[in-house]
């Protein structure tokens, strides 16, 4: 019985790193509409510019501040060259344009910073904590207890800022916000510019787990259910999904893996996503549309 | 000037619904087919064959069978590898097990399985909508790589999980040669786009194309959407599923469960996107151009004086240049390198007028 | 008036780049490469081919093989096999006349593409340290030739240390042995060799699969920690090493007793895990470090003359680096050996592959090249690709790897029949007639 809690909380703890990632995806299509397949990617540059930038003897917040500067600056750039030229596009062709982006961000990563794989240590120790009999990780309770922060954070940021209040018109009704006089174009900068720094932080804890280096920026594919349980505009629907994605992943991988055979963690959660949408279609939290003949 | 359409008139039914109205467009197509089949059989060389013409033709098959699915049927779908793979796979098995199956006839059961599995991960569609539905055709690609891989059946309990391609010999003769291969694979590809091509004119295809502007409107018409949709899976998978047997049979020889994984699934949508949503042709431009652009700049650098860029970065600042003219296409042509070229046809009807 | 100038400079023109290829023909051994040096798996072949290329010029830089001088060119492929198929086509025919040795993809996919076109083309095909098992078969597979160690290799060494260590191998009745294993081809290639050692020797063994690419391994890893094994095998590759060390550590379970194989094996597997990765042991056909003195040469003659082809000169010395220096020797030995036979000149790739079947590399050979305790002593044959089979233990310290044991030989003697057999199925469905490796030279 220890063991079933053992894997449900380390599952859903896992989970919570998951819903890292999914927030970044949450905050750019509440803002602009677009499902942003480049996360992925900003994920692995931010993580990348501060480790080369660290292991080159700037000191630790030095080095956030600076690439927390260089996420702006690609936040600011990607407004103008890619959003604004595309705006009232279809949806799919903005994906593609972030598919694309997601191409010109991992090679520019790479050409600057080279593609050695570099360890990337946070402070703190991954001895395992005994609770109760049951084994948890220190690492991944530091990083639920950071993906809390975060969230309270945000909300704040949306209901309590006037930026916030912007960009939660924009996401309601772009058009009414129009009208009103909200600068669309800022919004949308600041917006990717919050991401950046959501994937700068999704960045720091996953390069502590993995190591900073390339494949890092696969982990969109773990965030992709989560979203889709969730539902692809709301953050509490990312943390939910990121929870049940977790946990269920790793409750499947050891008591139906035996069954059916292993390794089973990278489409379980698609099936699961894709079970849940047939009951609720868009997702737990997400905004049902409504279609007009 | 040239073009010209004067005088040609159509004096039947039959004259009226042909594929080529245009005199003019008909030599052309038959001097192109002539070039294809015996011109480059006789002045290309292995390299050409191997590794440009063959992908090439695969792609724009792969490229037909996502377009009717995504392009005029109007559901998004990630998973094309996936049915490739399967088709792949299911080729190798049924040459495998039934001793004495002719080549095509493994190549077209390997496609109906690929849309049997098709339809399978469509039925989702039918209750979920837009962006979401790429969760289903995900959820396919990642089993079906599972799948292949957890199982050894699948590979002949092939200790490395791999399939390498039968001997490919049709009536006797063998295509094994380069230049067979290449026979080999623009036969069927010629034949499968002529198929396509009917396929979208036809009655299916208009049901699609009203099923992919607005559902709710086709089914308030009396469009069955069930139908409509579960053909447009089953037959994407039909045309995925040769061209992933193609891929493994005349171009690679062997190929791994990995080699159909999310990278080649964007690959296939990156052609669609470029090459032209909803066109035949677009394709054929847009496999042309995934196949010949990396070659070109790669080629482009080796004219460089060596030393000067290192190998490494070159691949980087290549990823960097594709991800940028994606995003200049999708700005600058959201159609497509097709419309491109329809407007050029367009030019060259009234040429040397300019309107 | 107009055409008869025309001609004449035309025939003049001609003759004079005919005069610059003549006075050009210097006689080069080239060798193609196609290398990776981005995508997720770079820091191996940044360090593989930047270890052969400078091996390369420092064989130049002695004069060459017997004054014939080595050249290449490198095609990137990012480890995708179509890639590497096109680079191959691309580069098989030669660079400005001069004729190609042997193919050196260093990937299992890209491998296995070309192995077919390499047979109809006749140039040799160099997985070292990987490949295909039964390519160790060189009558089936004339072509192929996975050096020094092949994957079946690999997990009877490992087992025969663990036997070692347990204290013989009857000590092993009872014992636990969990095989952590990549989603792959590459992974499952060893299960049934382990589960017939299993059977032989009484331990029970479990496979554990990761699915690719290995970012996440909690069930995995707390699953082991459940069943408490003796010892995880782990045939890892890329992200999936270290993430498997940290997971480790994050359920308890003691680095010094996970055995890494050899794509296991390199300071960028072990490094990102940090302090997880302290105990952690893996094999190596090869030790890491800069003592020998072939590297002290290639030091000399090469890095400090500017022209290494390392981006990062720390990486000096590496596993990977190391391996590409060991590669570069066993390609040029070849090449030496076939030009005994064949002449001191360029020589074709069916040349060079009866040179890799003679290659023979005793102790006295490799103290001439400097390579003693880097290279194992090789013996290759027809039917014997892969010639060695034999591979130290290292472990790592937290900054470094250090070799705890002396060479462990792989049991090939049982492998060999399965080997043999897996050959005849696959000359069975080509189609192929086996060389008969009694009557060839």
């Amino acid at each position: 019985m220890e063991f079933f809690f053992e894997v449900l909380l380390g599952g859903l703890l896992a989970g919570v790193m998951y819903s890292l990632v999914a927030i970044g995806f949450v905050l750019i299509y509440k803002a602009s509409g677009v499902f942003n397949f480049a996360q992925g990617s900003m994920v692995l540059f931010a993580a990348l510019t501060f480790v080369s930038l660290h292991e080159r003897g700037m000191p630790f917040w030095l080095a956030f501040a600076v690439t927390l500067a260089a996420m702006v600056v690609i936040a600011l750039l990607v407004e103008r060259f890619v959003l604004r030229p595309l705006v009232n596009r279809s949806p799919i062709t903005l994906f593609m344009a972030t598919l694309g982006l997601s191409y010109m961000i991992e090679g520019a990563a790479q050409a600057l910073w080279g593609a050695q794989v570099h360890g990337l240590e946070l402070g703190i120790s991954d001895e395992p904590l005994a609770l109760g009999g049951v084994l948890l990780s220190q690492f991944d309770l530091f990083a639920a207890g950071t993906a809390a922060v975060l969230v309270t954070a945000l909300s704040l940021l949306f209901s309590k800022t006037r930026i916030g209040l912007s960009l939660r018109a924009v996401a309601d009704d772009p058009l009414a916000a129009l009208a009103v006089g909200i600068r669309l174009q800022r919004i949308w900068a600041v917006v990717w510019a919050v991401a950046g720094f959501v994937g700068l932080v999704a960045g720091l804890l996953w390069g502590a787990r993995l190591g900073v280096q390339f494949s890092l920026s696969l982990v969109v594919l773990k965030a992709l259910p989560v979203l889709i349980i969730g539902g692809f505009s709301s953050m509490g629907g990312a943390i939910v999904g990121g929870l049940i994605i977790g946990a269920f992943e790793k409750l499947a991988e050891i008591y139906l893996g035996p069954v059916i055979g292993g390794g089973l963690e990278n489409w379980f959660p698609y099936v699961l996503a894709l079970l849940f949408l047939l009951v609720r279609p868009a997702g737990l939290f997400g905004e049902r549309a409504i279609e007009r003949v | 000037m040239l073009y010209n359409e004067a005088g040609q008139f159509s004096t039947s039914y039959a004259g009226e619904r042909r594929l080529f109205r245009l005199r003019q467009d008909r030599y052309a197509l038959a001097l192109l087919l002539a070039f294809a089949f015996v011109a480059v059989p006789l002045v290309g060389n292995d390299y050409w064959f191997s590794a440009i013409l063959i992908p090439f033709l695969v792609l724009s098959l792969a490229g037909l069978g996502l377009n009717l699915l995504t392009g005029y049927a109007g559901q998004l779908s990630l998973g094309s590898a996936a049915f490739m793979a399967v088709g792949a796979f299911a080729a190798y098995n049924f040459g495998l097990r039934l001793p004495g199956l002719p080549l095509l006839a493994s190549l077209f059961l390997g496609g109906v399985t690929a849309a049997l599995v098709a339809v399978v991960f469509g039925l989702p569609s039918l209750r979920i909508k837009g962006f979401y539905l790429i969760v289903s055709t995900l959820a396919a690609q990642f089993f079906v790589s599972w799948a292949l891989t957890k199982f050894g059946w699948f590979s002949n309990d092939n200790a490395s999980g791999v399939i390498s391609a039968p001997p490919l010999t049709i009536f006797g003769a063998d295509f094994s040669t380069p230049v067979g291969r290449y026979l080999l694979t623009l036969g069927v590809v010629a034949a499968l786009f002529w198929l396509g091509k009917n396929l979208v004119r036809s009655e299916l295809g208009r049901n699609w194309m009203a099923v992919r502007d607005m559902d709710t409107a086709a089914s308030v018409i009396g469009i069955p959407l069930l139908k409509t949709k579960l053909l447009a899976f089953a037959l994407s998978g039909f045309f995925l599923g040769i061209a992933g047997s193609l891929w493994a049979f005349t171009y690679l020889g062997t190929v791994e469960p990995h080699g159909f994984d999310l990278n080649r699934s964007f690959q296939v949508l990156f052609i669609i996107i470029l090459g032209g949503l909803g066109s035949i042709l677009g394709n054929f431009l847009g496999a042309a151009f995934m196949v010949l652009f990396p070659l070109l700049l790669s080629n482009l650098a080796g004219l460089l004086p060596v030393g000067l860029v290192d190998p490494a970065q070159l691949e980087n600042l290549q990823k960097f240049i594709f991800g940028a003219l994606i995003i200049v296409f999708l700005i600058q042509e959201p159609e497509g390198l097709a419309r491109l070229w329809q407007r050029c046809r367009e030019r060259a009807r009234l040429w040397p007028l300019r309107y | 008036m107009f055409k008869p100038t025309f001609a004449r400079r035309l025939v003049l023109a001609l003759s004079l780049s005919a005069a610059a290829f003549a006075a050009q023909a210097e006689p080069e051994q080239y060798f193609p490469l196609q290398s990776y040096r981005v995508g997720p798996y770079a820091a191996g072949g940044t360090g593989f081919f930047g270890g052969f290329i400078d091996y390369l010029q420092y064989v130049n830089a002695n004069g060459g093989v017997n004054g014939v001088k080595l050249t290449w060119s490198e095609c990137e492929t990012e480890y995708v096999v179509e890639k590497g198929v096109e680079c191959y086509e691309r580069l098989k025919k030669g660079l400005n006349g001069a004729p190609a040795a042997a193919t050196n993809p260093l990937s299992v996919g890209i491998a296995y593409a070309t192995l077919d076109r390499s047979t109809a083309d006749k140039l040799p095909l160099i997985t070292i340290n990987h490949g295909r098992t039964d390519s160790t078969d060189g009558s089936v597979f004339p072509y192929a030739f996975p050096l020094q160690l092949n994957p079946y290799s690999e997990v009877s060494a490992i087992v025969n240390y663990i036997g070692k260590q347990a204290g013989g191998l009857d000590k092993l009745k009872g014992q636990k042995i969990v095989t952590l294993y990549h989603g792959s081809p590459y992974g499952k290639e060893t299960i049934p060799v382990l589960d017939l050692l299993a059977k032989k020797y009484g331990f029970t063994v479990e496979h554990v699969e990761v699915p690719h690419p290995g970012n996440e391994q909690q069930s995995q890893w707390l699953s082991i920690r459940r069943d408490k094994p003796d010892w995880v095998i782990l045939r890892g590759w890329g992200v999936m090493n270290p993430v498997a060390l940290k997971t480790a550590q994050k359920v308890g379970f003691p680095a010094n007793r996970i055995i890494g194989n050899i794509w296991s094996n390199s300071e960028d597997d072990a490094a990102p895990a940090g302090a997880a990765a302290k105990g952690f042991i893996s094999i190596t056909t090869h030790p890491s470090g800069t003592q020998f003195p072939v590297l002290q040469g290639i030091k000399k003659t090469v890095v400090d003359a500017g022209k290494g082809n390392l981006a990062d000169p720390k990486r000096f010395g590496s596993v990977y680096y190391n391996l590409g220096v060991v590669n570069g020797i066993l390609n040029v030995e070849a090449v030496r050996i076939a030009q005994e036979k064949f002449g001191k000149k360029p020589l074709t790739g069916e040349q060079v592959r009866w040179g890799f079947e003679n290659l023979k590399l005793d102790d006295a050979r490799l103290k001439a090249l400097g390579a003693v305790g880097l290279v194992q002593p090789l013996k290759l044959s027809c039917a014997d690709h892969e010639g060695g089979g034999a591979v130290r233990f290292q472990q790592w310290d937290g900054q470094k790897w250090s070799v705890i044991s002396d060479w462990v030989q792989a049991d090939r003697a049982l492998l060999r029949p399965i080997i043999e057999e897996s050959a005849r199925k696959y000359a069975k469905e080509k189609g192929i007639t086996p060389r008969d490796c009694a009557k060839e030279g």
